[in-house]
């Protein structure tokens, strides 16, 4: 079965890009990215600010299960209802400063629609840490897997 | 060995990652892998033997030459090193889908 979220993430680049079809009109894909109330049941966040609007901004704010609270934010460079919208983010308090983000909405037919999601790091180190940061369960997973096979080898 | 570790450190290295790149549709010997590379062969050979100990790739001898071929089932496992996060994407889309479609019968 093709997977329906696919990431591309070159060796040595420091870009990514996040590609995804839906069996959504574009016009409900790009108002899941534009209504608060609707961002902050999907992203799992809480929605502080949200201007969607060329030079506007955003600010979301999660709680982690220990309670403590993290935030991220970005600036809205520019926004074309159903098109496009092109924004940085950064997490708050975190080292992996800004990020660029190209968001690009496409109707594929009436009732269907694609998301790509172009992401630009500073460098391809940057990206690299930014991937494996929240993941580490994952990593761990691939490294039990090797662990696995290693100990069969004995 | 801390093989564990190896394998995610053996790809951060630009040379190594060539060298993948070079064996990914050819077994090649350490002699023709080297004249790809700059660098003093000894250089060349300690990549070649990180990336040998660390399981990526593997040796084959073919009368007095020692051809080396990429480890297919272990480069897998460094491609999976994006798939939890192409799977927190995956979640979070599945999610925007479904309210979204609630949202149009709601209408």
């Amino acid at each position: 079965m093709e997977l329906k979220t696919k990431v591309a993430a070159e060796d040595g680049r420091q870009d990514l890009l996040i590609t995804r079809e839906f069996d959504l009109p574009v016009g409900l894909l790009f108002k899941a990215y534009t209504e608060a109330g609707i961002v902050e049941q999907w992203m799992g966040t809480k929605v502080l600010k949200l201007e969607n609007k060329k030079h506007g901004g955003y600010q979301f704010e999660t709680t982690d299960p220990k309670g403590n609270k993290h935030g991220f934010n970005g600036a809205i460079h520019d926004f074309v209802p159903n098109q496009k919208i092109t924004r940085t983010f950064e997490m708050e308090n975190a080292p992996f400063g800004v990020q660029l983000e190209f968001l690009e909405f496409e109707r594929l037919t009436d009732g269907t629609s694609k998301l790509t999601i172009h992401v630009v790091y500073r460098s391809a180190a940057l990206r690299d840490q930014m991937l494996q940061l929240p993941f580490k369960q994952g990593i761990n997973m691939a490294h039990n897997r090797l662990q696995e096979i290693v100990n069969k080898l004995k | 060995m801390n093989l564990r570790r190896d394998v995610f450190q053996a790809i951060a290295d630009p040379t190594r990652r060539a060298i993948l790149l070079l064996l990914a549709t050819q077994t090649m010997t350490a002699g023709a892998i080297a004249a790809n590379f700059d660098t003093a062969r000894p250089t060349v050979s300690k990549h070649l033997q990180i990336l040998t100990e660390c399981e990526l790739l593997g040796q084959q001898q073919n009368g007095r030459e020692v051809y080396y071929h990429i480890n297919a089932k272990n480069m897998k496992q460094v491609a999976d090193f994006i798939e939890p996060f192409r799977q927190m994407w995956d979640d979070r889309f599945n999610k925007l889908e479904s309210i979204m479609k609630n949202y149009k019968s709601d209408k």
